[in-house]
Protein backbone atom coordinates (compact mmCIF):
# COMPACT_ATOMS: atom_id res chain seq x y z
CA UNK A 1 0.00 0.00 0.00
CA UNK A 2 1.51 3.37 -1.14
CA UNK A 3 2.10 5.41 2.02
CA UNK A 4 -0.63 8.15 3.09
CA UNK A 5 0.86 11.72 3.92
CA UNK A 6 -1.44 14.37 5.36
CA UNK A 7 -0.21 17.68 6.95
CA UNK A 8 -0.79 16.71 10.82
CA UNK A 9 -2.52 19.67 13.25
CA UNK A 10 -1.59 17.62 16.90
CA UNK A 11 -2.95 20.67 19.14
CA UNK A 12 -1.69 21.47 22.78
CA UNK A 13 -3.48 18.97 24.77
CA UNK A 14 -1.53 16.04 22.61
CA UNK A 15 1.73 17.36 23.40
CA UNK A 16 3.92 16.07 26.09
CA UNK A 17 3.10 15.68 29.42
CA UNK A 18 -0.65 17.41 28.27
CA UNK A 19 -3.99 15.73 29.15
CA UNK A 20 -4.33 13.86 25.61
CA UNK A 21 -0.49 13.13 25.68
CA UNK A 22 -1.97 9.45 25.62
CA UNK A 23 -3.74 10.07 22.21
CA UNK A 24 -1.22 10.96 20.36
CA UNK A 25 0.82 8.09 21.22
CA UNK A 26 -1.79 5.77 19.99
CA UNK A 27 -2.77 7.81 16.77
CA UNK A 28 0.90 7.64 16.28
CA UNK A 29 0.85 3.38 16.55
CA UNK A 30 -2.10 3.06 14.56
CA UNK A 31 -0.76 5.39 11.90
CA UNK A 32 2.49 3.05 11.72
CA UNK A 33 0.44 0.11 10.90
CA UNK A 34 -2.10 1.86 8.71
CA UNK A 35 1.19 3.40 6.69
CA UNK A 36 0.15 6.61 7.28
CA UNK A 37 2.74 9.65 7.35
CA UNK A 38 1.74 12.28 9.45
CA UNK A 39 4.25 15.76 8.77
CA UNK A 40 3.27 18.16 11.72
CA UNK A 41 2.63 21.70 10.60
CA UNK A 42 5.49 23.66 11.53
CA UNK A 43 5.04 25.69 14.47
CA UNK A 44 1.52 25.12 14.60
CA UNK A 45 -0.25 27.40 17.65
CA UNK A 46 -3.62 27.03 19.37
CA UNK A 47 -6.88 26.95 18.01
CA UNK A 48 -8.50 28.75 20.59
CA UNK A 49 -11.23 26.19 20.56
CA UNK A 50 -14.72 27.24 21.45
CA UNK A 51 -13.67 29.18 24.74
CA UNK A 52 -11.70 32.01 22.88
CA UNK A 53 -14.58 34.07 22.49
CA UNK A 54 -14.13 36.15 25.85
CA UNK A 55 -11.43 37.52 25.47
CA UNK A 56 -10.89 36.95 21.56
CA UNK A 57 -13.35 38.80 19.03
CA UNK A 58 -14.05 37.26 15.45
CA UNK A 59 -11.04 38.01 13.49
CA UNK A 60 -8.46 37.83 16.18
CA UNK A 61 -9.78 34.15 16.50
CA UNK A 62 -9.49 33.51 12.92
CA UNK A 63 -6.46 34.69 12.69
CA UNK A 64 -5.49 31.54 14.68
CA UNK A 65 -6.57 29.35 12.47
CA UNK A 66 -5.60 31.21 9.37
CA UNK A 67 -1.75 31.34 10.29
CA UNK A 68 -2.17 27.43 10.88
CA UNK A 69 -3.62 27.08 7.44
CA UNK A 70 -1.27 29.35 6.07
CA UNK A 71 1.73 27.64 7.41
CA UNK A 72 0.57 24.43 6.46
CA UNK A 73 0.03 25.69 2.81
CA UNK A 74 3.49 27.06 2.97
CA UNK A 75 5.69 23.97 4.46
CA UNK A 76 3.27 21.06 4.04
CA UNK A 77 1.88 21.80 0.45
CA UNK A 78 -0.66 19.44 -1.59
CA UNK A 79 -1.38 17.77 1.95
CA UNK A 80 -4.49 17.77 3.52
CA UNK A 81 -4.54 19.04 6.75
CA UNK A 82 -5.78 16.11 9.67
CA UNK A 83 -6.38 17.35 13.21
CA UNK A 84 -7.15 14.74 16.33
CA UNK A 85 -8.94 16.94 18.28
CA UNK A 86 -12.73 17.69 17.65
CA UNK A 87 -11.75 21.56 18.39
CA UNK A 88 -9.07 21.83 16.38
CA UNK A 89 -10.81 20.72 13.51
CA UNK A 90 -13.52 22.48 14.23
CA UNK A 91 -11.99 26.28 14.56
CA UNK A 92 -9.42 24.74 11.31
CA UNK A 93 -12.68 24.31 9.42
CA UNK A 94 -14.85 26.75 10.54
CA UNK A 95 -12.22 29.53 9.71
CA UNK A 96 -11.71 28.17 6.54
CA UNK A 97 -15.94 27.93 5.48
CA UNK A 98 -16.16 31.41 7.31
CA UNK A 99 -13.64 33.13 5.31
CA UNK A 100 -14.40 31.43 2.03
CA UNK A 101 -17.81 33.25 2.27
CA UNK A 102 -16.33 36.47 3.37
CA UNK A 103 -14.13 37.54 1.27
CA UNK A 104 -14.08 41.18 3.45
CA UNK A 105 -12.72 39.35 6.25
CA UNK A 106 -10.51 36.87 4.29
CA UNK A 107 -8.60 40.35 2.93
CA UNK A 108 -8.22 41.68 6.89
CA UNK A 109 -7.19 37.68 7.57
CA UNK A 110 -4.54 38.19 5.25
CA UNK A 111 -3.42 41.72 6.00
CA UNK A 112 -3.03 40.69 9.46
CA UNK A 113 -0.63 36.87 8.26
CA UNK A 114 1.25 39.34 6.06
CA UNK A 115 2.62 40.86 9.79
CA UNK A 116 4.49 37.31 10.43
CA UNK A 117 5.25 37.09 6.14
CA UNK A 118 2.83 34.55 5.43
CA UNK A 119 -0.40 34.32 3.30
CA UNK A 120 -3.71 32.30 3.35
CA UNK A 121 -4.51 30.94 -0.06
CA UNK A 122 -7.53 28.75 2.10
CA UNK A 123 -7.70 25.73 -0.42
CA UNK A 124 -6.28 22.87 2.12
CA UNK A 125 -9.29 20.05 2.68
CA UNK A 126 -9.46 20.09 6.79
CA UNK A 127 -10.31 16.52 7.76
CA UNK A 128 -10.85 14.57 11.18
CA UNK A 129 -8.81 11.45 11.71
CA UNK A 130 -11.99 9.73 12.10
CA UNK A 131 -12.56 11.11 8.27
CA UNK A 132 -9.12 9.59 7.13
CA UNK A 133 -10.01 6.12 9.00
CA UNK A 134 -13.55 6.14 7.87
CA UNK A 135 -13.60 7.90 4.03
CA UNK A 136 -10.12 7.39 3.23
CA UNK A 137 -8.64 4.04 4.63
CA UNK A 138 -11.77 2.33 4.88
CA UNK A 139 -13.31 -0.57 7.45
CA UNK A 140 -12.78 -3.08 5.30
CA UNK A 141 -8.63 -2.39 5.34
CA UNK A 142 -8.54 -1.26 8.79
CA UNK A 143 -10.34 -4.76 9.64
CA UNK A 144 -7.91 -6.27 7.71
CA UNK A 145 -4.96 -5.23 9.60
CA UNK A 146 -6.82 -7.10 13.07
CA UNK A 147 -3.95 -9.67 14.62
CA UNK A 148 -5.97 -9.69 18.07
CA UNK A 149 -9.68 -9.10 17.61
CA UNK A 150 -11.13 -7.88 20.76
CA UNK A 151 -13.40 -10.58 21.40
CA UNK A 152 -15.77 -10.01 24.46
CA UNK A 153 -15.50 -6.50 25.05
CA UNK A 154 -18.81 -4.54 24.79
CA UNK A 155 -17.81 -0.99 23.70
CA UNK A 156 -20.53 2.13 23.91
CA UNK A 157 -19.38 4.20 21.17
CA UNK A 158 -19.36 7.73 22.74
CA UNK A 159 -19.39 10.16 19.34
CA UNK A 160 -19.97 13.52 21.84
CA UNK A 161 -20.79 16.94 19.78
CA UNK A 162 -17.80 18.76 17.91
CA UNK A 163 -16.68 15.43 15.74
CA UNK A 164 -20.17 15.08 14.91
CA UNK A 165 -21.73 18.61 14.33
CA UNK A 166 -21.81 20.90 12.49
CA UNK A 167 -19.58 18.83 10.11
CA UNK A 168 -19.49 15.75 10.83
CA UNK A 169 -18.67 12.46 8.82
CA UNK A 170 -20.08 11.93 5.35
CA UNK A 171 -22.98 9.91 4.77
CA UNK A 172 -24.13 9.73 9.12
CA UNK A 173 -26.66 11.55 10.63
CA UNK A 174 -25.60 13.75 13.24
CA UNK A 175 -28.32 12.60 15.93
CA UNK A 176 -27.34 8.88 15.24
CA UNK A 177 -24.11 8.26 13.82
CA UNK A 178 -22.96 4.81 13.27
CA UNK A 179 -19.62 4.99 12.50
CA UNK A 180 -18.09 4.30 16.01
CA UNK A 181 -20.15 1.27 16.54
CA UNK A 182 -18.70 0.16 13.11
CA UNK A 183 -15.25 0.47 14.33
CA UNK A 184 -16.17 -1.39 16.92
CA UNK A 185 -17.30 -4.14 15.24
CA UNK A 186 -14.22 -4.27 12.58
CA UNK A 187 -12.06 -4.82 15.65
CA UNK A 188 -14.24 -7.78 16.79
CA UNK A 189 -15.82 -6.01 20.13
CA UNK A 190 -19.35 -5.89 20.69
CA UNK A 191 -20.69 -2.51 19.72
CA UNK A 192 -24.31 -0.89 21.33
CA UNK A 193 -25.70 0.74 18.68
CA UNK A 194 -28.71 1.79 20.43
CA UNK A 195 -26.68 3.57 23.14
CA UNK A 196 -28.63 6.54 23.52
CA UNK A 197 -25.80 8.97 24.87
CA UNK A 198 -23.93 8.54 22.22
CA UNK A 199 -24.44 12.09 20.87
CA UNK A 200 -24.89 13.73 24.23
CA UNK A 201 -22.61 16.58 25.67
CA UNK A 202 -20.18 16.18 28.28
CA UNK A 203 -20.05 20.06 29.34
CA UNK A 204 -16.84 20.77 26.48
CA UNK A 205 -14.81 23.49 28.31
CA UNK A 206 -17.97 24.20 31.30
CA UNK A 207 -16.70 20.98 33.07
CA UNK A 208 -14.46 23.37 34.10
CA UNK A 209 -15.90 26.35 34.71
CA UNK A 210 -19.69 24.99 35.57
CA UNK A 211 -18.75 21.49 37.08
CA UNK A 212 -22.32 20.69 38.89
CA UNK A 213 -23.94 20.74 35.73
CA UNK A 214 -21.37 19.34 33.51
CA UNK A 215 -20.62 16.37 35.73
CA UNK A 216 -24.73 15.78 35.86
CA UNK A 217 -24.26 15.50 32.12
CA UNK A 218 -21.30 13.21 32.44
CA UNK A 219 -23.30 10.70 34.85
CA UNK A 220 -26.01 10.55 32.34
CA UNK A 221 -23.28 9.40 29.81
CA UNK A 222 -21.44 7.17 31.59
CA UNK A 223 -25.05 5.27 33.69
CA UNK A 224 -26.37 5.10 30.23
CA UNK A 225 -23.09 2.74 29.34
CA UNK A 226 -23.89 0.89 32.55
CA UNK A 227 -27.13 -0.12 31.63
CA UNK A 228 -26.25 -1.31 27.89
CA UNK A 229 -23.38 -3.88 30.17
CA UNK A 230 -20.80 -1.91 28.67
CA UNK A 231 -17.37 -3.08 29.55
CA UNK A 232 -15.79 0.69 28.47
CA UNK A 233 -16.59 3.49 26.32
CA UNK A 234 -14.67 4.79 23.17
CA UNK A 235 -14.67 8.05 21.78
CA UNK A 236 -12.28 10.37 19.20
CA UNK A 237 -12.72 13.42 21.00
CA UNK A 238 -9.90 14.79 23.78
CA UNK A 239 -12.08 16.96 25.88
CA UNK A 240 -14.89 13.92 26.18
CA UNK A 241 -11.96 11.35 27.07
CA UNK A 242 -10.96 13.36 29.91
CA UNK A 243 -14.42 14.68 30.95
CA UNK A 244 -15.89 11.34 30.96
CA UNK A 245 -13.08 9.41 33.00
CA UNK A 246 -11.56 11.59 35.19
CA UNK A 247 -14.38 12.89 37.01
CA UNK A 248 -16.14 9.53 38.43
CA UNK A 249 -14.50 9.85 41.70
CA UNK A 250 -16.27 13.26 41.93
CA UNK A 251 -19.77 11.94 40.48
CA UNK A 252 -19.40 9.02 42.78
CA UNK A 253 -18.94 11.23 45.60
CA UNK A 254 -22.02 13.51 44.53
CA UNK A 255 -24.42 11.05 43.53
CA UNK A 256 -23.78 7.76 45.38
CA UNK A 257 -22.87 5.99 42.14
CA UNK A 258 -19.75 3.42 42.11
CA UNK A 259 -18.76 4.50 38.24
CA UNK A 260 -14.83 2.91 37.43
CA UNK A 261 -15.61 2.77 33.76
CA UNK A 262 -12.79 3.04 31.28
CA UNK A 263 -12.87 5.87 28.86
CA UNK A 264 -10.35 5.22 25.79
CA UNK A 265 -9.73 6.27 22.22
CA UNK A 266 -10.23 4.55 19.16
CA UNK A 267 -6.73 4.58 18.17
CA UNK A 268 -6.17 2.95 21.63
CA UNK A 269 -8.20 0.15 20.28
CA UNK A 270 -7.00 -0.06 17.00
CA UNK A 271 -3.25 -0.16 18.31
CA UNK A 272 -4.29 -3.13 20.84
CA UNK A 273 -6.23 -5.00 17.90
CA UNK A 274 -3.28 -4.39 15.50
CA UNK A 275 -1.21 -6.25 18.18
CA UNK A 276 0.92 -3.45 19.52
CA UNK A 277 1.91 -3.38 23.29
CA UNK A 278 0.40 -1.53 25.97
CA UNK A 279 2.64 1.33 25.95
CA UNK A 280 2.79 2.03 22.42
CA UNK A 281 -1.32 1.84 23.14
CA UNK A 282 -0.75 3.97 25.54
CA UNK A 283 -2.84 2.02 27.76
CA UNK A 284 -0.20 3.40 30.68
CA UNK A 285 -2.86 7.38 29.94
CA UNK A 286 -5.02 5.87 31.47
CA UNK A 287 -6.95 7.35 34.52
CA UNK A 288 -9.32 4.48 34.71
CA UNK A 289 -7.02 1.24 33.87
CA UNK A 290 -8.90 -0.76 30.38
CA UNK A 291 -7.92 -3.97 32.16
CA UNK A 292 -9.44 -5.93 29.51
CA UNK A 293 -7.67 -4.40 26.79
CA UNK A 294 -3.85 -4.76 28.78
CA UNK A 295 -4.54 -8.90 29.24
CA UNK A 296 -5.27 -8.72 24.84
CA UNK A 297 -1.97 -6.30 24.86
CA UNK A 298 -0.33 -8.66 27.12
CA UNK A 299 -0.87 -12.40 25.20
CA UNK B 1 -15.59 49.99 28.72
CA UNK B 2 -18.92 52.03 30.21
CA UNK B 3 -18.37 54.66 28.08
CA UNK B 4 -18.43 52.69 24.48
CA UNK B 5 -21.86 51.19 26.37
CA UNK B 6 -23.30 54.81 27.01
CA UNK B 7 -22.20 55.47 22.93
CA UNK B 8 -23.74 52.39 22.00
CA UNK B 9 -26.94 53.34 23.78
CA UNK B 10 -27.22 56.45 22.23
CA UNK B 11 -26.13 55.59 18.55
CA UNK B 12 -28.86 52.73 18.96
CA UNK B 13 -31.47 54.10 20.79
CA UNK B 14 -34.60 52.65 18.54
CA UNK B 15 -33.14 49.34 17.70
CA UNK B 16 -31.34 46.80 19.92
CA UNK B 17 -31.56 44.58 16.56
CA UNK B 18 -29.62 47.28 14.57
CA UNK B 19 -27.20 46.98 17.15
CA UNK B 20 -26.54 43.64 17.59
CA UNK B 21 -26.37 43.09 13.37
CA UNK B 22 -24.08 45.39 12.87
CA UNK B 23 -21.66 44.49 15.55
CA UNK B 24 -22.57 40.91 16.66
CA UNK B 25 -20.77 38.01 15.07
CA UNK B 26 -23.08 36.12 13.08
CA UNK B 27 -26.15 39.10 14.29
CA UNK B 28 -27.20 39.99 11.03
CA UNK B 29 -29.12 35.92 11.37
CA UNK B 30 -31.38 37.04 14.42
CA UNK B 31 -33.87 38.54 12.63
CA UNK B 32 -34.76 34.95 10.81
CA UNK B 33 -35.41 33.01 14.05
CA UNK B 34 -38.97 31.52 13.47
CA UNK B 35 -39.58 31.28 17.28
CA UNK B 36 -39.65 27.34 17.04
CA UNK B 37 -38.28 26.61 20.19
CA UNK B 38 -36.08 23.46 18.82
CA UNK B 39 -32.55 25.18 19.61
CA UNK B 40 -34.36 25.72 23.81
CA UNK B 41 -35.35 22.05 23.70
CA UNK B 42 -31.98 21.07 22.14
CA UNK B 43 -29.41 22.31 24.78
CA UNK B 44 -27.69 20.22 26.95
CA UNK B 45 -27.76 22.71 29.58
CA UNK B 46 -31.17 24.25 28.50
CA UNK B 47 -32.57 24.19 31.93
CA UNK B 48 -29.74 26.71 33.32
CA UNK B 49 -30.37 29.25 30.80
CA UNK B 50 -32.26 32.43 32.21
CA UNK B 51 -33.34 32.60 28.79
CA UNK B 52 -32.95 30.45 25.97
CA UNK B 53 -31.83 31.10 22.53
CA UNK B 54 -35.19 31.14 21.41
CA UNK B 55 -35.74 33.91 23.61
CA UNK B 56 -33.04 35.69 23.24
CA UNK B 57 -33.45 36.12 19.68
CA UNK B 58 -37.14 38.04 20.33
CA UNK B 59 -35.70 39.87 23.49
CA UNK B 60 -33.31 41.24 21.19
CA UNK B 61 -36.08 42.28 18.41
CA UNK B 62 -38.26 43.57 21.29
CA UNK B 63 -35.12 45.81 22.23
CA UNK B 64 -34.72 44.11 25.61
CA UNK B 65 -30.99 45.66 25.63
CA UNK B 66 -29.86 45.14 29.04
CA UNK B 67 -31.64 41.75 29.58
CA UNK B 68 -29.76 40.34 26.88
CA UNK B 69 -26.44 41.83 27.54
CA UNK B 70 -26.15 41.63 31.21
CA UNK B 71 -27.83 38.07 30.88
CA UNK B 72 -25.68 35.17 31.71
CA UNK B 73 -27.55 33.31 29.69
CA UNK B 74 -25.06 32.57 26.20
CA UNK B 75 -22.00 31.73 28.90
CA UNK B 76 -23.80 28.25 29.63
CA UNK B 77 -23.17 27.72 25.89
CA UNK B 78 -21.16 24.41 26.27
CA UNK B 79 -20.91 24.95 22.31
CA UNK B 80 -22.06 20.85 21.40
CA UNK B 81 -24.25 22.74 18.03
CA UNK B 82 -26.93 21.16 18.78
CA UNK B 83 -28.96 23.72 18.01
CA UNK B 84 -27.17 24.72 14.90
CA UNK B 85 -28.01 21.54 13.19
CA UNK B 86 -31.09 21.39 14.02
CA UNK B 87 -32.55 25.00 13.56
CA UNK B 88 -34.46 25.13 10.43
CA UNK B 89 -33.99 28.33 9.66
CA UNK B 90 -30.07 27.30 9.56
CA UNK B 91 -29.30 30.01 12.53
CA UNK B 92 -25.54 29.77 13.41
CA UNK B 93 -26.87 30.20 17.21
CA UNK B 94 -23.96 28.82 18.74
CA UNK B 95 -21.17 31.37 16.98
CA UNK B 96 -24.56 34.42 17.63
CA UNK B 97 -24.36 33.18 21.59
CA UNK B 98 -20.52 33.19 21.61
CA UNK B 99 -20.94 37.05 19.59
CA UNK B 100 -23.67 38.16 22.30
CA UNK B 101 -21.19 37.23 25.19
CA UNK B 102 -17.88 38.67 23.37
CA UNK B 103 -19.85 41.69 22.83
CA UNK B 104 -21.34 41.83 26.43
CA UNK B 105 -17.54 41.30 27.32
CA UNK B 106 -16.04 44.72 25.26
CA UNK B 107 -19.06 46.15 26.56
CA UNK B 108 -17.78 45.82 30.12
CA UNK B 109 -21.19 44.67 30.92
CA UNK B 110 -20.57 40.71 32.02
CA UNK B 111 -22.54 39.70 35.42
CA UNK B 112 -19.44 40.01 38.01
CA UNK B 113 -17.95 36.60 38.55
CA UNK B 114 -19.57 34.64 35.99
CA UNK B 115 -17.23 31.61 35.94
CA UNK B 116 -17.35 30.70 32.41
CA UNK B 117 -16.50 34.46 31.31
CA UNK B 118 -14.04 34.57 33.45
CA UNK B 119 -12.60 30.77 32.52
CA UNK B 120 -13.06 31.63 28.94
CA UNK B 121 -10.78 34.92 29.58
CA UNK B 122 -7.94 33.29 31.72
CA UNK B 123 -8.54 30.69 28.48
CA UNK B 124 -7.27 33.98 25.61
CA UNK B 125 -4.65 35.39 28.15
CA UNK B 126 -2.97 32.06 28.60
CA UNK B 127 -2.53 30.85 25.11
CA UNK B 128 -1.71 34.45 24.05
CA UNK B 129 1.46 34.17 25.85
CA UNK B 130 3.50 31.89 23.87
CA UNK B 131 0.85 30.40 21.26
CA UNK B 132 -0.08 27.66 23.35
CA UNK B 133 -2.27 26.74 26.09
CA UNK B 134 -0.48 25.93 29.72
CA UNK B 135 -2.70 23.44 31.18
CA UNK B 136 -0.83 23.60 34.22
CA UNK B 137 -1.20 27.20 34.67
CA UNK B 138 -4.56 27.46 33.41
CA UNK B 139 -5.65 24.53 35.80
CA UNK B 140 -4.22 26.56 38.68
CA UNK B 141 -6.14 29.75 37.17
CA UNK B 142 -8.74 27.87 37.09
CA UNK B 143 -8.80 26.58 41.05
CA UNK B 144 -7.94 30.17 42.14
CA UNK B 145 -9.94 33.15 39.85
CA UNK B 146 -12.91 30.81 39.32
CA UNK B 147 -13.11 28.04 41.67
CA UNK B 148 -12.82 28.88 45.80
CA UNK B 149 -8.66 28.56 45.44
CA UNK B 150 -7.36 26.47 47.68
CA UNK B 151 -10.90 24.92 48.58
CA UNK B 152 -10.92 24.05 45.11
CA UNK B 153 -7.30 23.18 43.94
CA UNK B 154 -8.08 20.77 46.85
CA UNK B 155 -11.38 18.49 45.64
CA UNK B 156 -9.37 18.04 42.21
CA UNK B 157 -5.85 17.07 44.00
CA UNK B 158 -6.71 13.56 43.46
CA UNK B 159 -7.65 14.53 39.74
CA UNK B 160 -4.19 15.91 39.46
CA UNK B 161 -2.15 13.22 40.82
CA UNK B 162 -3.84 10.61 38.39
CA UNK B 163 -3.37 12.79 35.78
CA UNK B 164 0.10 13.07 36.58
CA UNK B 165 0.78 9.70 36.76
CA UNK B 166 -0.53 8.66 34.00
CA UNK B 167 2.14 11.61 32.36
CA UNK B 168 -0.91 13.85 31.29
CA UNK B 169 -0.20 16.70 33.54
CA UNK B 170 3.37 18.29 33.78
CA UNK B 171 4.10 20.14 36.86
CA UNK B 172 7.45 21.39 35.21
CA UNK B 173 4.85 23.53 32.48
CA UNK B 174 5.19 25.80 35.69
CA UNK B 175 8.35 26.42 34.69
CA UNK B 176 7.64 28.14 31.26
CA UNK B 177 6.24 25.08 29.45
CA UNK B 178 5.27 24.37 25.38
CA UNK B 179 5.39 27.36 23.43
CA UNK B 180 5.68 28.24 19.46
CA UNK B 181 8.85 29.16 18.28
CA UNK B 182 6.98 32.36 16.64
CA UNK B 183 5.92 33.97 19.04
CA UNK B 184 6.42 37.53 18.13
CA UNK B 185 4.96 37.07 15.11
CA UNK B 186 2.13 35.99 15.92
CA UNK B 187 1.94 38.61 18.78
CA UNK B 188 2.11 40.99 15.51
CA UNK B 189 -0.76 38.69 13.77
CA UNK B 190 -3.39 39.43 16.66
CA UNK B 191 -2.45 43.22 17.21
CA UNK B 192 -3.17 44.06 13.55
CA UNK B 193 -6.06 41.50 13.83
CA UNK B 194 -7.47 43.60 17.05
CA UNK B 195 -6.40 46.74 14.92
CA UNK B 196 -8.67 45.97 11.93
CA UNK B 197 -11.46 44.55 14.30
CA UNK B 198 -11.67 47.68 16.35
CA UNK B 199 -11.55 49.91 13.34
CA UNK B 200 -14.69 48.44 12.12
CA UNK B 201 -16.55 48.79 15.67
CA UNK B 202 -15.26 52.25 15.39
CA UNK B 203 -17.08 52.80 11.87
CA UNK B 204 -20.58 51.03 13.50
CA UNK B 205 -19.93 52.66 17.11
CA UNK B 206 -19.14 56.26 15.85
Amino acid sequence: MAKREYSFYPGCSSQKGASSSNYLVSVQTMCEELDIQLNEIPDWNCCSASIGYAGGGELPRLALSARNIALSEEHNPGQEIVATCAACWLATRETQERLQHDQGLLAETNTALAEAGLKLKNETPIKHMAEVLIEDIGYDAIGAKVKKPLEGIKIAGYVGCQTNRPFGIHGESYENPKYLDKLVETLGADSIPAYEKKVQCCGGALAFSEPEKSQEMIKGIIEAAYDHGADMIVTPCPVCQMNVEVYQDQINATFGTKFKMPVVYYSTLMSVAYGRSAADSALNGQVIPAKQLEEIAAK
Amino acid sequence: MSDMNTAMIEKYRNSFLSEVEANVEEGEWVKMCMQCGVCAGSCPLGNAWEHTPQKIFMMIRAGKRDEVLTSDSMWMCTSCYNCIVRCPRELPITHIMHGLAHYAKRLGIVPKGQPTATFAQLFWDNLMKKGRVNELKLGIDLYFKVGEGMKTALKNKDIGLAMWKAKRLNPMEFFGGHSIKDVSGLHKIIAKAQELEDARIAKHGG
